[in-house]
């Protein structure tokens, strides 16, 4: 067995591992090509980095491209995203023509390898353009929509649905995400990858260490949310309800960690607002990590008494995975994805506003015993459930499913 | 002594699939229960057990949790969880008993007729790759030894899956030990008593190692 498959195999279990090469046997010297539009940031990116070569591991071909366009292309894609998740945006027909002009710029360069695989994904809005440019494809295409699209804004979604209606299969991270679109459209919740820098064990001075970094004091409670500047993840709400909790708790402590993705041209906007609502305060630390802070976010959760992730809007919320991984309590927003990770009295809380956080907070801080007990059922929870190990083998059967049909159950033996 | 062919150890994996049909209030489950392909019933009863889900289930199909978390129907969540499929010739008849405790509940009370749920329901169906892991096992002793190496998955398709494939609603090993005549017949008499509704894969899997260790090692009948 290759190095990469037994390190998981350790940690996921040498079934797992035994389990993923058979599947992955019928699929050997198959050419997959997975496209996105950012090489670093965001948790497209975290996926395929560790994705990609565990595929070629286990004997299929597989290669990742990343698109690029203009500034005018980014904010056409931003609110693609945004309006996917049901804001209601319009976008202006110049950067609708940047848009389609990028992809067909980036078609150009990779025609011929989209053309010649035997399975594309195409991740996200971003590059959904490509097929249009690709009319002598001869694999299976198929669109991984990672975001919360249950209720799109119709314009929006109805302009991108003529490009994904032509994909051969679509993948939703949830049930409700799904739209009615004429392919099979499977489900596949993402995943985190233990063994990357974001989740690896970490030894207890490295952790201690983002303590004396930040000005955080290891003595009293400490509150975390890591995720973009991003409205739909509601860091504005964080500090109200680090507020409310503050009244009962006073030497509580919040650190918001915001990453940065270079298709995220939103983010300086929602940072001055959560700058301006923390107004000053010197018990909440707002960071702004550069992409390859990894070993720091990572050392953030698990210094980390309760992690929140109080979003309005998620995907499907893989800080949440994340955070369980580290054995850390939940407190989240009662959407998305969220909802499958975090199950009430179990591995947190879902909560709808500020004040519900805040009283899951004060709840939590004064039952250390049942946190602890809450985070190791969420740490097994994710080992089963959410790793990168089962996302893989998801990715191999739907393959395998493209391959060989629309019928229920395939047959290889 | 009859002699069976070796049994072949295979093993599955499962993929779930979105159908596009959604329901917000009962009268709409029953309108898209009446449509939708038997695969998308047959997985929202057993598809749960390959699919992320906390601990034990509290109902032993979709359609009995939405109708009482979602419809806050408690009733028809219990008669919904009371149907079991094996009862049953084929799933179009479990939809059609299905069927009938929703209209049951429709008759009984007109607001449940608009009653919006708090969540959509969502109808999903799988399809399920099926491999071979090149085991095979030589004689029914072998079962003691060899269950507790099987995978989860491997366990539903012997054991769950086969439901749908053997004749009779029989599991595989019960089909395979039927191969050496009478000789196993008790033995597949207990098969049938394990009850798959109320355990996880690898409860299942516990109670028949335990069930094949105890007939085998401790001497058959």
């Amino acid at each position: 067995m290759s190095s990469l498959l037994e390190s998981y195999a350790a940690i996921a279990g040498p079934d797992v591992v035994d389990h993923l090469r058979q599947l992955a046997k019928s699929l050997h010297g198959a050419k997959v090509v997975h496209v996105n539009s950012t090489r670093v940031g965001g948790g497209v990116a975290e996926i395929l980095e560790k994705l990609v070569p565990l595929c070629n591991e286990l004997g299929l071909d597989t290669s990742w491209e990343v698109i690029s366009g203009g500034e005018e292309f980014y904010q056409c894609t931003k609110s693609m995203h945004n309006a996917l998740q049901g804001n209601r945006v319009r976008i202006p027909a110049r950067l609708l023509t940047a848009y389609e002009e990028a992809n067909a710029a980036n078609a150009e360069i990779l025609r011929e390898q989209l053309s010649a695989a035997d399975f594309v994904f195409i991740h996200d809005p971003q590059p959904a353009g490509l097929l249009g440019h690709c009319p002598d494809r001869c694999g299976k295409w198929v669109w991984r929509c990672h975001i919360d699209a249950s209720h799109p804004y119709r314009p929006v979604w109805n302009y991108l649905r003529k490009m994904v209606s032509n994909y051969d299969a679509s993948i939703f991270s949830l049930p409700a995400f799904a739209q009615l679109l004429p392919h099979p459209q499977y489900i596949i919740p993402p995943s985190i990858d233990p063994l990357s820098d974001k989740n690896i064990d970490l030894s207890q001075e490295e952790v201690a260490r983002v303590f004396v970094t930040f000005d955080l004091d290891p003595a009293r409670p400490l509150l975390v949310q890591v995720s973009r500047f991003d409205r739909f993840k509601d860091p504005v709400g964080v500090i109200q309800a680090y507020r409310l909790a503050k009244k009962f708790i006073p030497d509580l402590q919040l650190v918001l960690a915001g990453g940065t993705a270079s298709d995220d041209p939103e983010g300086e906007e929602i940072l001055a607002e959560v700058r301006e609502e923390a107004n000053d305060d010197p018990d909440i630390h707002i960071l702004l990590l550069p992409p390859d802070a990894h070993r720091t976010i990572n050392a953030l959760q698990r210094a980390a008494d309760i992690v929140l992730q109080k979003s309005t809007r998620e995907g499907f919320g893989l800080t949440v995975t994340e955070a369980m991984w580290k054995g850390k309590p939940v407190i989240g927003g009662d959407t998305g994805g969220i909802r499958l990770q975090v199950i009430n009295y179990h591995t947190g809380f879902l909560v709808h506003t500020p004040e519900g956080a805040a009283l899951r907070i004060r709840h939590l801080l004064r039952q250390k015993e049942r946190m602890q007990a809450m985070g190791m059922k969420g740490k097994e929870y994710a080992r089963e459930n959410f790793l990168l190990t089962r996302h893989l083998r998801e990715y191999l059967t739907l393959l395998l499913g493209l391959r060989h049909g629309d019928k229920y159950r395939i047959d290889l033996s | 002594m009859e002699n069976a062919p070796a049994f072949a150890v295979k093993d599955c994996a499962l993929i779930t699939i979105a159908t596009g049909r959604k329901a917000i209030n009962l009268a709409e489950l029953r309108d898209r229960l009446q449509v939708v392909n038997l695969a998308s019933i047959y997985h929202h009863f057993w598809g749960g057990l390959l699919t992320p889900r906390f601990e034990e289930r509290e109902f032993h199909n979709d359609f009995a949790g939405w109708a009482r978390h979602s419809l806050r129907e408690p009733e028809l969540a219990e008669r919904l969880a009371a149907i079991d499929p094996g009862e049953f010739q084929g799933m179009e008849t479990v939809r059609q008993e299905i069927l009938a405790l929703i209209d049951d509940t429709l008759d009984e009370s007109e607001t449940s007729r608009w009653m919006p749920a708090a969540r959509e329901f969502e109808f999903l169906r799988g399809q399920l790759v099926v491999f071979d892991t090149a085991r095979r096992l030589q004689t029914p002793a072998d079962l003691a030894e060899q269950i507790p190496k099987m995978s989860t998955s491997s366990i539903f398709y012997h054991f769950i899956d086969a439901r749908s494939r053997v004749p009779d609603n029989r599991d595989d090993f019960s089909f395979w030990l039927s191969g050496y005549g009478a000789e196993h017949q008790e033995l597949c008499g207990q098969l049938a008593a394990i009850d798959p509704f109320f355990s996880s894969l690898s409860q299942i899997r516990q109670e028949l190692a335990e069930l094949f260790t105890a007939y085998f090692e401790g001497g058959a009948p």
